[in-house]
C-alpha cells in the first residue's frame, strides 16, 4: 500500500474508533441532564440513583472518548499537513473554538457530576450535568461545522501564500460556518447521538426485567428511554430527509452513489434492498425489491420527476467507491428502519400496560444496544466516501492532502501501535461497562430486589477504609 | 503589535496554561510509584487528581486547536516533521489516562501494580516527550524545501533538547509534590516534601546544563538576549525559584504552589523569547515558519481573538470555581476512584 492508502487506513480506522464514544457521551448526558432536571425538582430518591448509575456507564465512555479525540486533534498535522496548510484559515476555527466554549465546559463540569455528588449541593450539581450536556452537544456542533465545510465549503476565496502554495481564505464566516450542509449534518447527527443513548439505556433496562432485577429505577428508566428512542427514531427519518436532500443538492454525484442511479433518467425506482451498481456502472442495481417511481416521488415529490445519475459528471475518477456509498447508505437506514420498527412495537405494549411483559421484544432491545452505534457508523461512511476522491469537495483531493515529510514506513508503525491500543481500549470499555451494569443501579433503601442473591451484587458505593475503594 | 504577535502570545500563555495545570497531575503520575507505597496511598493521590485531571487535558486540546488556526504551517510541520514522537506522546497520553481510570475497578494485586505502571510510565513519557520537542523547536530543525522535518526521531534525540526534556521532567515533579504536598497528609506529604527538593536540584542542574548546552550547540536560543529587558525573564523567573525554595523551606505549602506555577510560567516565557517571531526555527533560516508567513488571514485571527478574549476568561473563572470546591485535603467519601 502506498502513503496515501495508509494515511487513509489509519484516519478510517481512528475516526470510526473515536465516533462510537462521543456518540454514547451525547446520547447519556441528554439522559444525565432528563434525570438530574428530575431529581433537582422532585427531589425523589429514584432520580438520584438512577442519575448515579447513568453517570457511571458515562464515566467509563468518556475517558475513552477524551483520549481518542486527542489523536484525531493531532492527525490532521502529522498525516494531512498539506490539508491542514491548505484550510486552516477555516477548518482551525471552529476546532479552536471548540476547546474553548465546549471541550472545557463539559471536562470541568465533568469534574463536578463525577467526584462532587457529596461535595456540592442539590442546585450545583444539577448545573453541573446540564452544563455538561450543552458542552457536548455544543462539542458536536463545532466538529460538524468543521466537517461540513469540507463537504460543502462556502464563505472562502483561494489565495496562493508567500511559499507559492494554495490555501483557501475565509471571507464570510457565517456562509464558512452554516455551509449548506452545517444545519441539516448537525440535527441528524445529534438526533442520531441521543437515540444512541436511549438505546443504550433501554436494553440495559431490559436486561434487568429479564434478570428478575427489575426496580423502581429501571421502570422508570425503561419507560423514559422508550419514550425517547421512539422520539428519536422518528426524528432520524425527519433530519435524514432534510440531509439527503441537501446532499442532492449540493453534492448530486454522493448522492447517485448512494441510490445506486447510473443513468439520468426520469420516473426513477427507489432501491430498497439490491445488488449495488458495478464502480463503472457497466451493471446497474440488480436483484432487489424496488418501489417503481419512488425516488422520483421522494426526491422531485413527482413521480415522473428527473434524478441525475452518475453519468452526469462524464471523468469517472472523479466518482466515489460506488458500491461502498451505496451499501453503507442502505445499511443505516435498513437499520433504522428496523429500530423504528422495534420502537412501535414498544410503544405499543407500554399503551397495553405490556412492555416488561413481552420477554421476546425486551431480548430484542437488549441485542439492539449497538444497531443505532453501527447505523451512525454507516452514516458516516456514506458521508465520507461519498466525498471521495475529494478531502475538501471540489477544492483539493485527498492524495493532494497528505504529509510529504511522513513516510509509508512510519504510518505502517503508527497504524500497529493504534491497533493494539485500540483493541486494547475497546476491551476496556467493554469490561468497564459490564462491570457497572452487573452491579447496576442502587435499590431503593429497604428494597429488597426480587431476585436470586446473585443480582443483589456487592454494595455499590462503600467505601473500604482498607483499600478506599470506591466505584465509580 | 501585530495581531500574529498577540496570537503568539495568546498561543504561549494557553500552552503554559496547559504546563502548569497538567503539570502537577504528570507530576503526581511520575511520583505516585515512589511516594505512594501501599494501595491506600495510591488511591489517596489518584484522588487528589481524580476531578481535574481531564479539564486540565483540555488545555492541549484547545492549544492544538488555537495553533491549527492561528498559525496552520507550524502546527502542520511540527506535527508531521515529528510524527513518531507524536504518535509516542498520543500513546503515553492514553495509557495514563486509562491508567487512572481503571486502576481502581478489580482489587487484584496485579492488576493494579500494572495500571500503577501504566500511569508512572506513560505521564514520565509525556512529559520528556513534550520537552525534547520543545528543545528541537528551540535549537532549530532542518527543513526541507518542501516545508517538511525529516530528521526521524533518532534526529531529534541531541544533547540540548534531552536537556530541555529533563528541565521540564523537573518542573513536572516540583509541580506534581507542591500538588500532593497541599492535598495529602501523613507518609504522602512527608515524601512529597523530599522529591520537591529533589526537583529542585534537577531543575537547577538542567538549567545549566541546557544553558551550556545551548551556548555550544543551539546559539539561536541567544539571538534574543542581545537586549537586556530580554533578560527580565530568566532573572525573574530565578528570583522565583529563589522564592520556592523560601516558601518551601517554611512550609508555606500554598505558596510553594504558587511560586512553582510562576516558575513554570518563567520559564515558558524564556523560551517563547527565545524563539520570538519563530514559531519553528530552521537551520536554513529561509526556510523558518515564522509568526510572518505561517499566520492565518486577519478575518479569521479577529474572529478566533473576540473567541478567546471572550471564552478564556469564563473557562478560567469556572476552573477556579471548580477546584474551589474542591480544596483542602483528598476525601474518600465515595465519590471517587
Amino acid at each position: 500500500m502506498d502513503v496515501v492508502q495508509l494515511d487513509r487506513l489509519q484516519f478510517a480506522l481512528t475516526i470510526s474508533f473515536h465516533f462510537v464514544f462521543p456518540a454514547v457521551t451525547i446520547g447519556l448526558a441528554m439522559l444525565i441532564a432528563i434525570v438530574e432536571t428530575l431529581r433537582w425538582w422532585t427531589k425523589r430518591d429514584v432520580y438520584d440513583r438512577l442519575s448515579v448509575f447513568i453517570t457511571k456507564l458515562f464515566a467509563v465512555t468518556f475517558v475513552i472518548g477524551v483520549v481518542s479525540g486527542i489523536v484525531m486533534e493531532f492527525q490532521f498535522g502529522t498525516n494531512w499537513s498539506r490539508f491542514s496548510g491548505f484550510v486552516g484559515d477555516i477548518f482551525g476555527v471552529p476546532l479552536a473554538a471548540e476547546g474553548i466554549s465546549a471541550f472545557f465546559l463539559e471536562s470541568a463540569f465533568v469534574g463536578i457530576v463525577l467526584f462532587g455528588r457529596n461535595r456540592v449541593g442539590s442546585t450545583l450539581r444539577w448545573i453541573a450535568g446540564l452544563l455538561v450536556f450543552g458542552g457536548t452537544t455544543l462539542s458536536a456542533f463545532w466538529i460538524l461545522v468543521a466537517n461540513s465545510w469540507m463537504q460543502t465549503p462556502a464563505g472562502f476565496k483561494i489565495v496562493t501564500d508567500s511559499s507559492g502554495a494554495q490555501k483557501a481564505q475565509m471571507t464570510d464566516f457565517f456562509q464558512a460556518m452554516f455551509n449548506p450542509s452545517t444545519l441539516p449534518r448537525f440535527f441528524h447527527t445529534v438526533t442520531a447521538c441521543y437515540v444512541v443513548g436511549a438505546f443504550f439505556l433501554m436494553g440495559v433496562c431490559a436486561w434487568y426485567v429479564l434478570r428478575g432485577r427489575g426496580s423502581d429505577v429501571t421502570s422508570f428508566a425503561l419507560r423514559l428511554s422508550v419514550a425517547i428512542a421512539f422520539l428519536g427514531a422518528g426524528g432520524m427519518f425527519a433530519t435524514g430527509d432534510l440531509q439527503t436532500r441537501e446532499v442532492q443538492a449540493n453534492q448530486p454525484i454522493k448522492f447517485a452513489a448512494m441510490e445506486g442511479v447510473c443513468q439520468t433518467a426520469n420516473g426513477v425506482p427507489l432501491d430498497l434492498i439490491a445488488i449495488p451498481p458495478s464502480q463503472n456502472c457497466s451493471t446497474g442495481t440488480g436483484l432487489g425489491i424496488s418501489i417503481p417511481y419512488g425516488l422520483s416521488a421522494m426526491s422531485d415529490l413527482n413521480p415522473n420527476g428527473q434524478i441525475k445519475g452518475l453519468d452526469q459528471q462524464p471523468d469517472q475518477s472523479l466518482w466515489p467507491p460506488v458500491a461502498e456509498t451505496f451499501l453503507s447508505f442502505h445499511l443505516m437506514v435498513g437499520l433504522g428502519a428496523m429500530m423504528m420498527l422495534l420502537m412501535l412495537l414498544g410503544v405499543f405494549f407500554w399503551w397495553r400496560h405490556e412492555l416488561e411483559k413481552h420477554r421476546w421484544w425486551l431480548w430484542l432491545a437488549v441485542i439492539a444496544i449497538p444497531a443505532p452505534i453501527i447505523a451512525t457508523e454507516f452514516g458516516w461512511m456514506t458521508a465520507e466516501v461519498g466525498r471521495q476522491p475529494w478531502i475538501v469537495q471540489g477544492l483539493m483531493m485527498v492524495s493532494a492532502g497528505t504529509s510529504p515529510s511522513v513516510s509509508a514506513t512510519d504510518v505502517t508503525i503508527s497504524l500497529i501501535g493504534i491497533v493494539l491500543l485500540y483493541a486494547l481500549l475497546f476491551f476496556l470499555w467493554i469490561y468497564g461497562l459490564t462491570r457497572e451494569i452487573r452491579r447496576g443501579p442502587e435499590l431503593a433503601p429497604g428494597l429488597h430486589a426480587s431476585a436470586p442473591p446473585v443480582a443483589v451484587g456487592p454494595p455499590e458505593d462503600q467505601v473500604t477504609p482498607a483499600t478506599g475503594k470506591a466505584g465509580r | 503589535m501585530s495581531l500574529a504577535t498577540v496570537w503568539f502570545v495568546f498561543i504561549g500563555l494557553m500552552l503554559t496554561g496547559y504546563a502548569i495545570l497538567d503539570g502537577f497531575d504528570l507530576g503526581v503520575g511520575a511520583l505516585h510509584l515512589f511516594v505512594a507505597r501501599n494501595d491506600g496511598e495510591r488511591t489517596q493521590v489518584l484522588n487528589s487528581i481524580g476531578p481535574v485531571w481531564d479539564g486540565n487535558e483540555v488545555w492541549l486540546i484547545a492549544s492544538g486547536g488555537a495553533l491549527f488556526a492561528a498559525f496552520p504551517h507550524a502546527y502542520a510541520t511540527v506535527f508531521s516533521g515529528f510524527y513518531l514522537a507524536m504518535v509516542m506522546l498520543l500513546g503515553a497520553l492514553i495509557v495514563r489516562a486509562i491508567s487512572i481510570e481503571f486502576r481502581g475497578k478489580e482489587t487484584a494485586r496485579i492488576w493494579r501494580a500494572g495500571w500503577d505502571l501504566g500511569f508512572a510510565v506513560g505521564s514520565i513519557a509525556a512529559v520528556l516527550l513534550f520537552g525534547i520537542a520543545l528543545g528541537n523547536v528551540l535549537r532549530g530543525i532542518p527543513i526541507d524545501p518542501d516545508g517538511g522535518y525529516r530528521g526521524g526521531l533518532v534526529g531529534l534525540l541531541n544533547p540540548f533538547a534531552i536537556s530541555i526534556g529533563v528541565l521540564a521532567l523537573g518542573l513536572a515533579l516540583l509541580q506534581g509534590s507542591a500538588w500532593l504536598v497541599l492535598k495529602t497528609e501523613g507518609p504522602v506529604q512527608d515524601r512529597a516534601r523530599w522529591t520537591g527538593g529533589f526537583a529542585l536540584f534537577l531543575i537547577l542542574a538542567a538549567w545549566i546544563a541546557a544553558s551550556g548546552l545551548g551556548w555550544s550547540d543551539a546559539r539561536r536560543v541567544f539571538d534574543n538576549f542581545g537586549s537586556l529587558l530580554a533578560w527580565a525573564a530568566p532573572v525573574l523567573t530565578a528570583a522565583v525559584m529563589v522564592l520556592m525554595v523560601m516558601a518551601w523551606r517554611a512550609r508555606q505549602d500554598g505558596r510553594a504552589f504558587l511560586f512553582s506555577s510562576l516558575a513554570v510560567l518563567g520559564m515558558a516565557a524564556t523560551a517563547g523569547l527565545a524563539l520570538y517571531p519563530n514559531l519553528v526555527p530552521a537551520v536554513d533560516v529561509s526556510r523558518s515558519v515564522t509568526i510572518d508567513n505561517a499566520h492565518s488571514s486577519d478575518t479569521a485571527l479577529t474572529l478566533l481573538l473576540m473567541v478567546g478574549l471572550i471564552g478564556m476568561p469564563i473557562v478560567i473563572g469556572y476552573t477556579a470555581f471548580i477546584y474551589w470546591k474542591f480544596k483542602g485535603k483528598v476525601r474518600l467519601d465515595g465519590a471517587g476512584y
